[in-house]
């Protein structure tokens, strides 16, 4: 048992990986490649930002309202500095705060993402594993929150937690209730999932070999249904990450998401829009583009996975 | 041979099939039920293989459940010798080998790590170093090389995750292991390797099996006794070499009958008709009589009782002379 | 000799292109079936023996292609007509029966109608002289009641009499070849020896020939006139039912006869061949079940045996005609 020699028929642990079927699949695909790479910049940019970002934006002592409204690309009239992207009306590097708007947004999107992962992954396998009344109840609730679109659910939360937090605490806590919210509004489909492929797993003869011995069923559930069930729990956090993006986003949008001092790209976009009209298009382009390409490359990947994973679906 | 192991008395279990609670209110539908085992009775002695064999919808598998404790029974009970009226022996003292090998093993876990969980579970050995001794023993023991603990179940031949899956249940010094269907999803020249390692592992080790099949000739080669189920009922139950020569139920004559023999090279036959009924709507009385070619008025109104290795009342002198 | 056979295969090659090269699944697999002649294909999961099967009745699916080889049936060659011509002479000229029957009926037709739309499609009937004769099938094949049954959906059978059915319905339009890929395995044994004894009549009484896949040596034992053990994509041995069972002359055969417990006599121990069949991306050279075989002379591992006389059967092993009476 402590021979850890290789044995020489067997290829490495990294050539077993890059053999594997999803890899094959991933290095056939070239819009998969694409996507992952589109995503991959996108998310590093936004998260070593600070290395290399003009400005802080969320730094309003960096901020000169005097180089306020400048076209990209061209210097402004009074301060003569230029920026690559534009600056909006309160002298904000267009650039810096699309790089940061990203970061909020990646980092309310992906923490929503877990967040409800965690709780509808929990949910299903009780409601999968133990059935009866548990399961009525759990997949009941879920059924009526899919039932309303998850944008009014997570409105409907941060409405309720913005009530019971004091005012003073309210703009601290904006990122933590977003995520609370946008979390809470999407854990019903990974349950469901989950519960689906639990049913299954659970009358395998793996499982029944653990209940033979007297495995307690919460180590069933954790040890040897858990990771059998993740496979398309990873296909929904992927696409899900694009959609709690852009529910961030949207939250922003509506007014009920970060605010302008610490703006992510919904709040950009909603601030932006303000000046379409007078010609300052720049404002508004550049953090939507940046929204678009970024849901549009995640939500690809997600779909090549899936198929991947699920050949049959194809 | 002499000690039982374990006592089976007038077990029961029923399962329902009813559709969905709305559905059967507004149907105005009753509950429904489906007896799967019925009125099962046997013993089994230490160090011997008790089998059951049967169609679909016989209940062996059932049983099966019920004697590991997958399963509670609805009625009667199962006692292993040693252990105090209504409780379960201790974890690991009775083992299962299930039918089919690309299912029982967890595919995400090592080998080495699925073989020892029954160690962990039920405590036997505390200390990895020792676990990871006793798991390279065992694989030793079934047939494989130390080595292949590190791989995972789908490196491996149907066969060899049989010999994993046995090497597993033997991990908890089990006494006794319920064998569900065990060569069932093998080729015969596997099936052949692992009936002959479960032979050798019985005699070395005294283990006792409950072994289940609906294959006669598997039955016959492995089991020391025999006990045939019809519908949830035990039918017949003999020593293995006196049920083949001299069976006495007419559905055990049938099953032998019916199995095709390498010996018989192009028979002409003349098969018994009709199959298995529903076992939700089992036939009235003996509920092997519409199949029966010697029935009697009295099969299809009483239940015929277990007497002298078999419930058919063709075997009761008293009822034959009534009739 | 003197009459030409039903079915013609001749050394038949298939092969799965994959992404980690082209895989042999058979292997130049040749053999004829006569006129009213019932051959059995026995081998282990992956011997190819429903691939070959598939084959004949032209429903290879990608990535799986007929590399070599040809397939004729009554001395006209099918294995590369166009799919509408192939369609054509699949239910006239070859019928099939599957294991499992839920896949050969449409759950969602009457059984009559899935019946009458076979006969009316290859046979110039009226509707209701088709149905007419639907009934008469359905009476053949064992079914009660069949003008009640004959309106009745799938579901509504039992397991056997759904084997019935389609039975029936491979018959239907009076083929000359059924191929049969495992029949009775999903059944009882009470009702698979009703199935076979009811395959065994019809064809008798028709003369229809019958290739029977199973892997079940005693299916083969009761109901064939000549067998083929396959291994590893091709044939081992093939001769007389008899002279295979009782004196095998490949060692596999010969191990796979040992290996089956029997019902009369119980031997203490079961003859084994150690390992299992090979997978397709590593078959070994020369013979392909040298690795296995007890008796492997150097030879084996160095050249592929073909097929020889040995006796009343033709086996592939460099030693089918050496006198050993060693078992394997």
């Amino acid at each position: 048992m402590t021979d850890t020699v290789p044995n020489p028929g067997e290829p490495s642990r990294f050539r077993r990986i890059w053999e594997s079927d999803v890899m094959w699949s991933f290095r056939h695909s070239p819009v998969a490649i694409v996507s992952a790479f589109v995503s991959l910049v996108m998310i590093l940019g936004a998260i070593l930002a600070p290395l290399y970002a003009p400005q802080d934006p969320f730094n309003p002592a960096t901020l000169n309202l005097m180089d306020g409204l400048t076209a990209p690309g061209k210097a402004n009239e009074f301060t003569g500095k230029t920026f690559l992207l534009g600056s909006d009306s309160q002298g904000r590097d267009m650039f810096s705060a699309v790089l940061y708007g990203t970061q909020v947004s990646l980092l309310v999107g992906a923490a929503s993402v877990l967040f409800s992962l965690v709780i509808g992954v929990f949910l299903g396998l009780m409601a999968g594993y133990v059935g009866g009344k548990t399961e009525a109840v759990i997949m009941r609730v879920a059924d009526i929150q899919l039932s309303f679109p998850a944008i009014l659910i997570a409105l409907l939360i941060f409405g309720v937690a913005r009530g019971v937090i004091p005012p003073a605490q309210q703009e601290d806590a904006t990122l933590l209730l977003l995520i609370l919210a946008i979390g809470l509004s999407n854990w019903a489909q990974y349950a469901r999932t989950v519960r689906g492929s639990t049913l299954v797993e659970k009358n395998k003869e793996y499982v029944q070999a653990a209940r033979v011995i007297g495995r307690s069923p919460l180590l069933i559930m954790l040890k040897h249904i858990l990771p059998n069930v993740m496979g398309p729990v990873t296909v929904i956090a992927t696409i899900n990450l694009a959609l709690a993006v852009i529910e961030e986003a949207t939250l922003s949008f509506l007014g009920v998401g970060m605010p302008p001092t610490q703006p992510s790209l919904g709040t950009l976009i909603r601030v932006g829009q303000q000046f379409l009209f007078s010609g300052e298009w720049w404002i508004l382009l550049f953090p939507a583009l940046t929204l678009v390409i970024l849901a549009l490359a995640i939500n690809l990947l997600g779909d090549w996975l899936r198929d991947a994973l699920n050949p049959r679906l194809r | 041979m002499s000690e039982p192991i374990l006592e089976v008395t007038d077990l029961r279990r029923l399962f329902d099939v009813s559709k969905p609670w709305l559905e059967r209110v507004v149907a105005r539908e009753p509950r429904q039920l489906l007896t799967a085992v019925d009125e099962v009775s046997f013993t089994i002695n230490k160090g011997e293989t008790f089998a059951l064999v049967g169609e679909s919808g016989s209940g062996k598998s059932t049983v099966a459940k019920m004697v590991v404790g997958l399963l509670g029974p609805s009625g009667g009970r199962v006692r292993f010798a040693g252990v105090p009226e209504g409780q379960r022996p201790r974890p690991g003292m009775v083992q299962m080998i299930f039918q089919d090998p690309y299912a029982s093993l967890n595919p995400r876990w090592r080998v080495a790590d699925i073989i020892a969980e029954p160690m962990i579970v039920t405590g036997t050995r505390k200390d990895a170093a020792s676990r990871a001794a006793r798991v390279a023993e065992l694989l030793t023991l079934v047939g494989l090389s130390p080595k292949d603990g590190d791989k995972y179940p789908h490196q491996f031949s149907g066969g060899q995750r049989q010999r994993i899956a046995i090497a597993r249940a033997l991990s908890s010094e089990p006494e006794f292991i319920v064998c569900d269907e065990p060569t069932s999803a093998l080729d015969v020249s596997v099936q052949a390797q692992i009936l002959n390692l479960m032979r050798e592992l019985q005699e070395r080790l005294g283990l006792t099996y409950l072994f289940i099949s609906h294959n006669l000739a598997v039955v016959r080669h492995m089991a020391h006794r025999i006990g045939v189920m019809y519908l949830g009922r035990l039918v017949e139950v003999q020593e293995s070499d006196a049920l083949f020569l001299a069976p006495k139920h007419p559905y055990t004559r049938l099953l032998i009958d019916a199995v095709p023999n390498l010996a018989e090279i192009g028979r002409d036959r003349v098969p018994v008709q009709g199959e298995v009924p529903s076992p939700i709507n089992p036939p009235s009385g003996c509920t092997f009589h519409p199949r029966c070619p010697i029935a009697m008025p009295v099969c299809s109104r009483e239940r015929p009782a277990f007497r002298d290795g078999a419930a058919c009342h063709a075997l009761a002198p008293q009822t034959v002379a009534a009739e | 000799m003197t009459e030409k056979p039903v079915l013609e295969v001749k050394g038949l090659t298939l092969d799965f292109a994959t992404r980690r090269g082209t895989l042999r699944a058979l292997d130049g697999v040749s053999f004829t079936i006569g006129r009213g002649e019932v051959l059995g294909v026995v081998g282990e999961s992956g011997a190819g023996k429903s691939l070959t099967g598939t084959a004949i009745i032209g429903l290879v699916e990608r990535p799986g292609r007929i590399t070599g080889g040809e397939i004729r049936l009554n001395g006209q060659r099918i294995d590369n007509l166009p799919p509408k011509e192939m369609r054509a002479i699949r239910g006239r000229k070859i019928g099939m029966i599957f294991q499992d029957p839920l896949t050969s009926l449409n759950p969602v037709f009457r059984i009559g109608d899935q019946l009458t739309e076979t006969l009316q499609a290859h046979l110039p009937l009226s509707k209701a002289e088709a149905r007419q004769r639907a009934i008469e099938l359905l009476i053949e094949v064992g079914i009660p009641a069949p003008e009640k049954r004959i309106d009745g959906y799938p579901h509504e059978f039992s397991g056997g009499m759904r084997q019935r059915v389609v039975i029936a319905l491979a018959l239907a339009a009076g083929p000359d070849l059924i191929v049969a890929d495992e029949p009775t395995t999903a059944l009882d044994v009470s009702v698979q020896a009703q199935i076979i004894t009811l395959l065994k009549r019809l064809c008798r009484t028709r003369g229809t020939s019958v290739m029977l896949i199973t892997h079940d040596m005693g299916v083969i034992a009761e109901t064939a006139d000549r067998v083929a053990v396959m291994y590893a994509g091709r044939i081992a041995e093939i001769g007389p039912v008899a002279d295979v069972i009782r004196h095998p002359r490949h060692p596999y055969a010969r191990g796979l006869m040992g290996a089956i417990p029997a019902l009369d006599t119980r031997v203490k121990r079961l003859t084994q061949i150690s390992g299992s069949m090979p997978r397709l991306d590593s078959i070994p050279k020369g013979c392909a079940f040298q690795p296995r075989c007890t008796m492997a002379i150097p030879r084996c591992s160095l050249e592929r045996p073909e097929l020889v006389q040995a006796g009343a059967s033709r086996a592939a092993c460099w030693l089918a005609n050496a006198e050993t009476e060693v078992p394997a």
